[in-house]
This record gives C-alpha cells, sequence and structure tokens, in this order.
C-alpha cells in the first residue's frame, strides 16, 4: 500500500574514482512522510546527492523513487521524470533566486502555468504569507539573507508542489534569523501535509525541526529514527560519534541481574551499578554511552561516583562543558558549576548508561 | 585650365560594409548562441568536432576560407546550384556572398564568448527553474541569456566589428565588383593599389573610428558585466 503523498525512495549511485577524485557509493532506501524528514550526517556523505536525484538533478544508477502513487524515477522500467515534471520545490543552498527579476517577477516565474487571476491570487497570498508584500518590487542583491530565503521558500511553494526539498536552509543565517526560519518551516509543517526533505549538518537544526531523522555517513543511512529516540539510543558507537556528546565507556560486566533488570559493572577502575544488559554475559566487555547533561557534578564520594581534577571548560549557552580529559565530558547549569579540582566527582546514573552495538 | 577638383568620395563601399556586417552579425549572433547553447548545455556524439568546426575560420587563413566557401556555394556545387534553380541568380559575387562570407568570419568570437557566458551563469537558477516546472525553452530565454546578456552583447559588438573588416573571403566569393560587391576593406586595397591616397586614407579613418567606438562599446559591457 502506498500512502497518498510519502516519498519512497530507494537510490543507488556509484562515482567510481578518477585520477584526482576518491570514488563514492551512495546506496540509501527511506520512506518519508508528510512532515519533515531531515537527512542529517557530515558534508560528503550523499545527503544533497540523495535530494537532487529525488528533484531529477541527478540520475541514479538503480532504484525505484516513488510520490505518492507517481513514479519519478524507475531504474528497472528505465523511468527517469525531468525535474519540471516532478513537482518537487526545492529551495537551494544559496537560493538560486533569478537576480534579474524582482521578488514578483520571481515568484510569477514560477506561477506560469497557473490560469491568470489564480495566479495573481496565488502571488499575492504567497508574498503576503511569507512578509514578503513590501518587498515585492525588490530585486533579489536588495534583500536581506533571512528575507531571501524567505522569497526562495515562496517561489518553491508557488506551484504547490508535492513535496519540498531543502538543501541546508540554515547555512549562512545567524541566530535569529534562523530562529525565523524554524518558524518558517514548522509552520509549513502544520499547514502543508507534504513531504519536507531538508538537509542539515547542524545538530539544533536537525532536532528543532526533525519528525524523523536519517543518519547520513559516507553514502548509507546508519540509523533512523525520531530525534529523542536516537539520542535516548543510538545503537552503535559510530551513531553516538556522528550525534556527537555522548560520553563512550568500555565496560566489563560482574554480574547481571535480570529480575531487578540492573547489572555490576566495572568501569574506570571501579565497580558500579549498571542499567540491565540484554543478551550479555557475565565477564563480557561493552560499549556503554550517555549524555553530557544526565551526568552530575557532585562534591562527596559515593556510589556510581568518579573522582576528577582539572576540566578543560567550554562554554555554552546554557552551561558549562567540562571536560575532565579522562571520557567524562559533562554539562553543568553555569549557577552551579564550581571548580575545586580538590573534592570534584562525577555520578554517572545507572539510568544514563545505554548499551551500543558492537560496530557489524 | 583649372586644377581638377578632387573627385567626390564614394560613400557606397562604406555602406554596403556597414550593412553587411549588420546581417552577418544578426545571423551569427542567431546561429552563433545556437550553437554555444549546443556546446554549453548538451552532451553529444561529435560535439568536439562541432566545437573544433566553429572554431576553424578563426585560424584558416581567409583565402584558404574563400576557396571552401567557392567549393560549397559556387556556381557548380550543390547549395549554388539549389539557390540559383531557387532565385534564378547566382549567389556568389553578390552582396549575399558577402554576408556569408562575414557570418564565417564572426562566428567563433561569438560562439566562443556566448557558451563561456551561458556557462558561467549559476547553474543553481536553471536548476531552480526546471524545478519550478518551466520548459528548457522558458528557461533559456527568462534566465540563461537574461543573465548571459552583457558578454554576449560584448562579443556581438566585437563580431560586427570583424565582419566590417573582412577582406579575404570576401574577395574570395563576392569579387571586387564597384558599386555592387565592392566592401570598405576591398575599396581601401583598390584606393591604396590605384595612388588614390585621398580615398584610401578617408575610409582608413572612417573604418577605424567606426571599429575604436565598437571596442569602446564592447570594452564597457565587459566590465560593467564582471563588476
Amino acid at each position: 500500500m502506498n500512502q497518498v503523498g510519502m516519498i519512497q525512495a530507494h537510490i543507488s549511485k556509484n562515482f567510481p574514482a578518477g585520477p584526482e577524485s576518491a570514488g563514492f557509493r551512495l546506496d540509501v532506501q527511506f520512506d518519508a512522510n508528510p512532515g519533515v524528514t531531515v537527512l542529517y550526517g557530515p558534508s560528503g556523505s550523499g545527503k544533497t546527492l540523495t535530494l537532487d536525484a529525488i528533484a531529477g538533478f541527478v540520475q541514479p544508477d538503480a532504484g525505484r523513487i516513488l510520490l505518492g502513487n507517481r513514479i519519478l524515477y524507475d531504474g528497472g522500467a528505465k523511468v527517469h521524470l525531468l525535474p519540471r515534471e516532478r513537482a518537487c520545490g526545492y529551495v537551494f543552498q544559496n537560493y538560486a533566486l533569478f537576480p534579474h527579476m524582482s521578488v514578483r517577477e520571481n515568484l510569477a516565474f514560477a506561477a506560469h502555468g497557473l490560469p491568470r487571476l489564480e495566479r495573481h491570487r496565488r502571488i499575492a497570498e504567497l508574498l503576503e504569507r511569507f512578509k514578503l508584500t513590501d518587498l515585492a518590487g525588490r530585486y533579489p542583491r536588495e534583500l536581506s539573507g533571512g528575507q531571501k530565503q524567505r522569497a526562495s521558500i515562496a517561489r518553491a511553494l508557488i506551484a504547490e508542489p508535492q513535496a519540498l526539498l531543502l538543501d541546508e536552509p540554515g547555512r549562512g543565517l545567524d541566530a535569529s534569523l534562523r530562529a525565523d526560519l524554524y518558524a518558517v518551516i514548522l509552520e509549513m509543517k502544520a499547514s502543508l501535509r507534504i513531504p519536507m526533505l531538508l538537509v542539515t549538518h547542524d545538530q539544533d537544526e536537525c532536532f528543532a525541526l526533525a519528525d524523523h531523522v536519517l543518519l547520513f555517513s559516507a553514502g548509507r543511512i546508519l540509523h533512523r529514527g525520531a530525534p529523542l529516540d536516537l539520542l535516548r539510543n543510538p545503537g552503535t558507537p559510530a551513531v553516538a560519534s556522528l550525534l556527537g556528546d555522548f560520553n563512550l565507556y568500555e565496560a566489563e560486566i560482574l554480574t547481571l541481574d535480570p529480575g531487578r533488570q540492573t547489572s555490576r559493572i566495572r568501569m574506570f577502575g571501579q565497580d558500579m551499578n549498571g542499567p540491565h544488559l540484554r543478551g550479555c554475559f557475565k565477564g563480557a566487555r561493552v560499549t556503554l554511552c550517555a549524555r553530557p547533561e544526565e551526568l552530575h557534578l557532585v562534591t562527596k564520594a559515593g556510589d556510581n561516583r568518579v573522582r576528577v581534577h582539572q576540566a578543560s571548560l567550554l562554554e555554552r549557552p546554557h552551561a558549562v562543558r567540562a571536560d575532565f580529559g579522562n571520557g567524562l565530558i559533562i554539562d553543568v547549569p553555569r549557577e552551579t558549576w564550581r571548580e575545586k579540582p580538590d573534592d570534584l566527582w562525577v555520578e554517572i546514573p545507572p539510568g544514563s548508561l545505554r548499551q551500543l552495538r558492537p560496530e557489524s | 585650365m583649372a586644377a581638377p577638383s578632387p573627385l567626390p568620395i564614394d560613400w557606397f563601399p562604406l555602406w554596403l560594409s556597414l550593412e553587411v556586417a549588420a546581417c552577418a552579425t544578426l545571423i551569427s549572433l542567431a546561429l552563433g548562441i545556437w550553437l554555444a547553447w549546443l556546446l554549453a548545455n548538451r552532451h553529444f556524439t561529435g560535439k568536439e568536432i562541432l566545437d573544433a568546426l566553429t572554431t576553424l575560420p578563426l585560424a584558416l587563413p581567409p583565402t584558404v576560407l574563400g576557396y571552401y566557401l567557392l567549393v560549397v556555394i559556387g556556381r557548380n556545387s550543390w547549395l549554388g546550384g539549389a539557390w540559383e534553380s531557387l532565385t534564378g541568380s547566382p549567389l556568389i559575387f553578390t552582396w549575399r556572398a558577402a554576408v556569408i562570407a562575414s557570418t564565417l568570419h564572426a562566428i567563433p568570437l561569438l560562439v566562443k564568448s556566448s557558451r563561456a557566458a551561458l556557462e558561467s551563469v549559476d547553474h543553481a537558477c536553471e536548476r531552480a527553474g526546471r524545478s519550478l516546472g518551466a520548459s528548457e525553452w522558458r528557461i533559456f530565454w527568462h534566465v540563461s541569456l537574461p543573465l548571459a546578456r552583457r558578454p554576449i552583447a560584448a562579443a556581438t559588438a566585437l563580431a560586427f566589428a570583424r565582419s566590417l573588416g573582412d577582406f579575404g573571403a570576401t574577395l574570395m566569393i563576392a569579387g571586387d565588383i564597384p558599386g555592387r560587391t565592392q566592401t570598405a576593406a576591398i575599396a581601401i586595397f583598390d584606393a591604396v593599389e590605384s595612388g588614390n591616397t585621398r580615398v584610401a586614407r578617408t575610409l582608413v579613418i572612417v573604418i577605424s573610428l567606426v571599429t575604436a567606438g565598437i571596442v569602446f562599446l564592447a570594452n564597457r559591457l565587459e566590465r560593467r558585466h564582471s563588476a
């Protein structure tokens, strides 16, 4: 069953290594429901290439791309719709507004296929909705970054696309403009029931906007899920390190207590209480992770507490990040941060420890 | 007997040159932009050959070019014969032949510059046009060409200057018929040969001024483009 309006993609494309370039292979398969699906991952992991394959700018070697019940691409049946036949709105990284046209003309270019009255109504509506009415006569060079961004989104929406593709929309915008952009995207998410694919390598953007995250690495999707699920359970060390910010520990299992869903483990040279570890045996070594904000800084020794000394500090907007150099990184609210190197411990609550699968 | 008053200068060659250059520029503009678009946007077999062919007139000696033209559009050729049976008069040794020679002279410049101009257009803009549902034709007229218009206009001005000055190929296929196919460049040669320095000097000065004006214009167009 193919749900109306959803993107189902299986894209495979191979770039053989050249004399001056390493080879690259993209092989991804995913579904994107109406809402925001974020393609998250480091630069060069194939996110934009995936977007371009869906838009039709790049032809995959094999696979199949469906949008609703329309086939955009089918390698086996040799279907490859032209970009203009796909009804995919595309918001480009540099906005790609036509520099020789005013904002209104940019929108009118996109509204070309509509009947005359409908065209005027639709342009006026989108100018209004994206707060561009007063800027309609201006040329792109006379607009700020945020205004260009809104104009390019408005232009992409004119023809009522069945999917919206956004390539790093937050790039190059300062913090307040980013907040505006997020508001625009969240508003679209609520009002348009179409799949929106958003490429980013910015974690804040990913978590602010995503309903669903596809974690890209080296041309593959390493992990997928709701953003908070990803943080709660990164699954593998590779995913944890891509998401950043995780404390990773090697631990040895001393005892397991399935009845009480607990365990005793040995890390940092001391015995600690751990969570229930599924599918493991006594004596095995496991990789665990915890997030910096789940660890506490305390001033007395005790269970699950590790003595720490000198920290290197990083100021963050809402906290101080302290790196104690022994694999322990914690976030502490600024008002409670104290630096008395003689009597500091970090407490690792058993509930913060998550088991990671070894890399396959 | 009074001293002979100087003969009035025959301005016909200059007007003919301007007309021929204008026609040749229009034709090479249309043809050149089309070829440039093909070379910039399409992948096809024989692309490199087409690329080389459009450059060749720039490199070949004009008389060699003229000789080939004689072979292709001469009275005994297929094309020349077809033209003659259609219109009732031969193509060579008319002003039309001069247009063909000048066009060939001007086209490499236009193809090269227009191709570079079209290739330098921000591809994201063209992609944006496609994703918005526009046809390639509409994208070309409303996006690519307007964005490339300055360098293309500059190249057109230079192409006009070049067609104004063609000598060898024009002489080979249009001849030197005063009042019919004698262009300014050929008239200057004739005037110098026959010792008519006054005519030669006048034509040289006028042609130089016109050409200098065009080059100035072309440079301004180019500069404002890069600014």
